[in-house]
């Protein structure tokens, strides 16, 4: 066993490997048109309804640079604390495919927009660093549907000239926990940002996984594997765990690993061979000469990063400070930038201890259980702020505001209607309980007997038969005090 | 009148404009007149009907205040034509009918002239005799089996003989300056980014240019003055001040320095063209131009520069010409079996060749010893105009090494074929405006151009001198219209 808890090793034969994972994201960027014509990228529509002259690569026609694109793309790389290059070239990567129009994608090669950076992970031991090698800009490639017709291939080019930020991670990931860490911390800032929606069902991210396994305490990096184009975390996860122990295997049979890009099928959950180091493309990278070299001035970087909102590290950090939340409730609650709105909203008319328990616990919990995203929440968070000043100022007991909170999932009403429609208010009125208490002990004169003479056990039942008496609406705290005095 | 074919551009406008010719006499004339002329092969696709048409409603609502009102003309098919086929000369796209219009050919639209049709052409732009079009190859109207240069063959040999009054061109590696020298007439290939690149079918895009070819200077100055514009759909358009360039025109042009390289005095090249360079050098101060004696060190490495970054580009550039999306395809068992049979029966042999040639300067192991050098020298090569450009106005130098050759002559020897671009390739590497006007006959009666090569957005400094050098040089085209029955 490792000493490190969450350390993620494969043994074989009284040895340790340890798993060296490099990440190649492809993130689509939010934009209403793709990266070099003015054609829509709603998603779902149509196939070859968002296709342009220039997306079909008619003779004669040109790119032209959507602006937004470029803007959003360095607004990620401030998001991911990373250089911005301030002149980055466009190249031509050289291939033929059906859904690839121009014979070309456009990409960035050899000089990238964006430069090094880094992510910080939460993890259960602590934060890990994560470096970011590089973003770049690039266009999508078309879709080939081969499953309409037996003999046919249909082509769809509405995402043809898409225009996708490509980020590359350096080989600094150990485990199938830490991928997901990354990819969820990734998607968060891209959607502070509003640069990617980070929508993995839509294709909005996808990665190529590059996996490596060396001997614990090596510090040569073995041959690694890239598995391509997999698009949900599970799925990486399970790549990354199949790939990683088929390479210790080969190892351990003492045989070698050969440098290949390969295929994850998430059917068999196993990963197949796509072709060889030697078969690989040679994509014949030149400088586009169709489009100038891309250069922004220092002016147009800082206009972008005075745009920048508070991202999830920082906010998380205020939220320790100012709030006095656990990093762990802190790490939940800005994971997700429409959360932290959430819970901002909440707290600006009432208790944060409070709040943050109900948010974290009865709200995720009935959320989870409809299947619905916290924009979707039924309960606004005005009506739930409403909701916690009623707990809070003892209008009603944590418990009926729990009834009134299943109430409130079925629609956004406000509680204080439901409460007093339903007659829901907390009794804390002490001549109302006491008369009610009298009428209980008076009731079971017997059980006050045997409490009077030792069975201090039965103090529970009292509290019980006036909660039941009252409907529940009894102020749980004077019902104790006065009945201690009583009995 | 029977002598409207015999008219210049600018004697159709004024014959318009004061109502001494209709649109629809001028049109039909060049109509006829190409009819009469189909052994020259010059066009690839004729649209003589819309175009009569077009002239009629033109006369019915005459707008006189355009620049080239109801002018009939015929251009390149390079150039995407809304509606009218356009081939680049090529099988590949035989059946191709854009439905859009290039931003030239939309400027001259808009400027009042109508299209008569669209004008042979090597290959994709790739010759420099128009012998490797699909369509055939182009006779010289100067003399029969004569090639009429190339790339822009169709349109030298329709301007020539007067199929059509003005044309344009394009010119990568001297594809206007060549056949312009070839057949007598004016070819102005202006500063890269001068013309928008959009609408046209893409060669080498960081060479190609669009430009006017004319009868004269004047003509040609006009025709710049409608086709350059700034074109936010082309990202390499340039955003600077065009001159009204044939109102601006003049000859005046006293004491303009005016530099002579002496890295063109080629090894083996005929004494012809070395008298014509002097004859130029005497116009030249004839004109009370002043002559400085130059150097350009690069100029012998423009050559093989060129032929690694134009098929490097043009390789990645006509990828997209695989059978999918239009155009000609051949049926395959697979993907790839179509591509290939698409691309071996759509694409002659020598854009074939160029194809390959760019594939392997780009291919990993050999981009550095290729593609990167050729970038560099051709940043050496543009230095030395630079250099020059701060002793010199101008640069006069011959258009070729030599005057029109046989049809045939080159065809088995590219090497030989591609020396045709000796002197006008430098222009395109350095990205400056080059113009070739007429300047005499050799031994056999065939025109010999001389090239002036001007600094990057003045064109009007360098159409002065031609102008003015045109005057003194007082050229006549020996044509006999022996192709006419």
């Amino acid at each position: 066993m490792s000493k490190n808890k969450s350390e993620y090793l494969i043994n074989r034969n009284d040895n340790q490997y340890e798993v060296v994972i490099g990440l190649e994201v492809h993130a689509q960027v939010t934009s209403e048109s793709k990266l070099f014509s003015t054609s829509a990228t709603k998603f779902g529509a149509e196939p070859n309804t968002q296709v342009s002259l220039v997306d079909a690569a008619f003779p004669g026609m040109l790119p032209v640079i959507n602006e937004y694109c470029v803007k959003q793309a360095i607004k990620t790389g401030i998001g991911l604390k990373a250089k911005i290059n301030k002149r980055s070239v466009f190249d031509r990567k050289n291939y033929f495919y059906a859904d690839l129009p121009q014979g070309y994608q456009i990409s960035q090669f050899k000089d990238p927009i964006v430069g090094e950076g880094k992510v910080i992970l939460d993890m259960q031991d602590g934060q890990k660093e994560v470096g970011i090698e590089r973003l770049h800009l690039e266009q999508d490639a078309g879709k080939s549907i081969h499953d309409l017709d037996p003999k046919n291939t249909f082509v769809d080019l509405n995402r043809s000239g898409v225009a996708l930020m490509e980020i590359v991670s350096k080989p600094d990931l150990r485990s199938p926990d830490e991928v997901n860490a990354y990819i969820k911390k990734l998607r968060s800032i891209m959607r502070y940002l509003g640069t990617c929606d980070g929508n993995m069902q839509e294709g909005s991210l996808r990665a190529d996984v590059n996996v490596s396994v060396r001997k614990k305490g090596s510090k040569e990096f073995g041959t690694r594997c890239e598995i391509k184009n997999v698009n949900s975390i599970k799925f990486m996860q399970m790549a990354i765990e199949y790939e990683a122990n088929r390479q210790v295997d080969l190892i351990e049979d003492g045989q070698t690993i050969d440098q290949e890009t390969r295929l994850f099928d998430t059917k068999k959950n196993e990963t197949r061979s796509m072709r060889s180091k030697e078969d690989a493309h040679d994509y014949r990278y030149f400088p586009d000469p169709d489009l100038l070299p891309l250069e922004v001035s220092d002016d147009f970087i800082e206009n972008l990063k005075s745009e920048i909102p508070e991202l999830p590290d920082e906010k998380k950090k205020r939220f320790i400070e100012k709030f006095k939340l656990s990093p762990y409730e802190a790490n939940i609650l800005v994971s997700d930038i429409e959360t932290s709105n959430y819970f901002e909203n909440v707290i600006k008319k009432s208790d944060v201890k409070l709040a943050t328990n109900w948010i974290i616990g009865e709200l995720f919990a009935a959320l989870n259980e409809k299947n619905l995203e916290i924009t979707e929440s039924p309960i606004s968070a005005g009506n739930l702020s409403k909701l916690i000043n009623l707990i809070k100022d003892g209008t009603i007991s944590g418990k009926i505001a729990k009834t009134v909170f299943e109430q409130m999932m079925e629609g956004d009403k406000d509680p204080k209607k439901i409460v007093e429609e339903k007659g829901l208010k907390q009794e804390s009125d002490p001549k109302a309980l006491e008369a009610l208490i009298d009428k209980v002990i008076d009731d079971n004169r017997d059980k006050a007997t045997e409490y009077k003479s030792g069975k201090v056990k039965l103090f529970g039942f009292f509290v019980g038969q006036v909660m039941k008496v009252s409907g529940g609406k009894a102020n749980p705290q004077l019902v104790n005090e006065i009945l201690k005095k009583k009995l | 009148m029977s002598d409207i074919t015999k008219q210049s551009l600018s004697e159709l406008v004024e014959n318009i404009k004061g109502k001494k010719l209709s649109s629809s006499e001028v049109t039909k004339a060049f109509v006829e007149r190409s009819e009469k002329s189909k052994e020259l092969n010059a066009y690839i696709t004729e649209d003589y009907a819309n175009a009569l048409n077009k002239a009629k409603k033109f006369d019915e609502k005459p707008n006189l205040d355009l620049k080239l009102p109801g002018i009939p003309m015929a251009v390149k098919d390079l150039f995407c034509t809304r509606d009218l086929r356009t081939t680049a000369g090529s099988k590949i796209l035989n059946n191709f009918v854009p439905t859009y219009e290039s931003t030239v050919t939309q400027n001259i639209w808009n400027e009042g002239a109508i299209l008569m049709g669209k004008l042979n052409c090597d290959e994709f732009a790739m010759g420099s005799s128009n012998e490797t079009s699909f369509f055939g190859n182009v006779q010289n109207p100067i003399d029969k089996n004569l090639v009429p240069g190339g790339s822009s063959g169709g349109s030298s040999s329709a301007v020539a003989a007067q199929l059509t009054p003005i044309t344009i061109g394009t010119d990568t590696g001297g594809s206007i300056r060549q056949p312009a020298s070839f057949t007598g007439t004016v070819g102005l290939k202006p500063t890269y980014g001068s013309c928008s690149r959009y609408g046209i079918v893409a060669f080498a895009s960081s060479l190609d240019q669009a430009g006017p070819m004319a009868q004269n200077v004047k003509d040609c100055a006009l025709l710049q003055e409608v086709i350059s514009t700034y074109d936010e759909k082309d990202s390499t358009s340039i955003d600077f001040k065009r001159n009204e360039y044939s109102k601006e025109l003049t000859k005046d042009i006293k004491g303009k320095k005016i530099g002579i390289p002496k890295e063109y005095r080629v090894d083996g090249m005929p004494k012809e063209i070395e008298d014509l360079w002097k004859k130029g050098i005497e116009y030249a101060k004839d004109c009370g131009a002043e002559i400085i004696d130059i150097s350009l060190p690069h100029t012998n490495y423009a050559l093989p520069t060129y032929y690694i970054v134009a098929p490097a580009e043009a390789s990645s550039n006509l990828a997209r010409y695989d059978g999918v999306k239009y155009g000609f395809r051949v049926e395959g068992e697979n993907l790839i079996d179509m591509y290939e049979k698409t691309r071996s029966e759509g694409f002659g042999a020598e854009v074939q060749r160029r194809i390959m040639i760019g594939t392997y300067v780009l291919s990993s192991g050999y981009y550095d010893a290729y593609y990167l050098k050729a970038q560099k020298v051709r940043k050496l090569i543009k230095n030395d105009f630079d250099d020059a450009y701060k002793k010199v106005d101008a640069i006069l130098t011959p258009s070729t090494p030599s005057s029109a050759f046989k049809i045939g002559e080159k065809t088995n020897d590219p090497v030989s074929m591609y020396l045709n671009d000796i002197f006008t390739v430098p222009v395109n590497l350095a990205g400056l405006p080059g113009i070739s006007i007429p300047a005499g006959h050799d031994a056999k009666g065939y025109p010999l151009g001389l090239q002036i090569i001007g600094k990057a957005f003045n064109e009007q400094n360098i159409l002065n001198i031609a102008h003015a050098m045109e005057e003194k040089i007082n050229f006549k085209n020996n044509i006999n219209d022996w192709w006419i029955k």
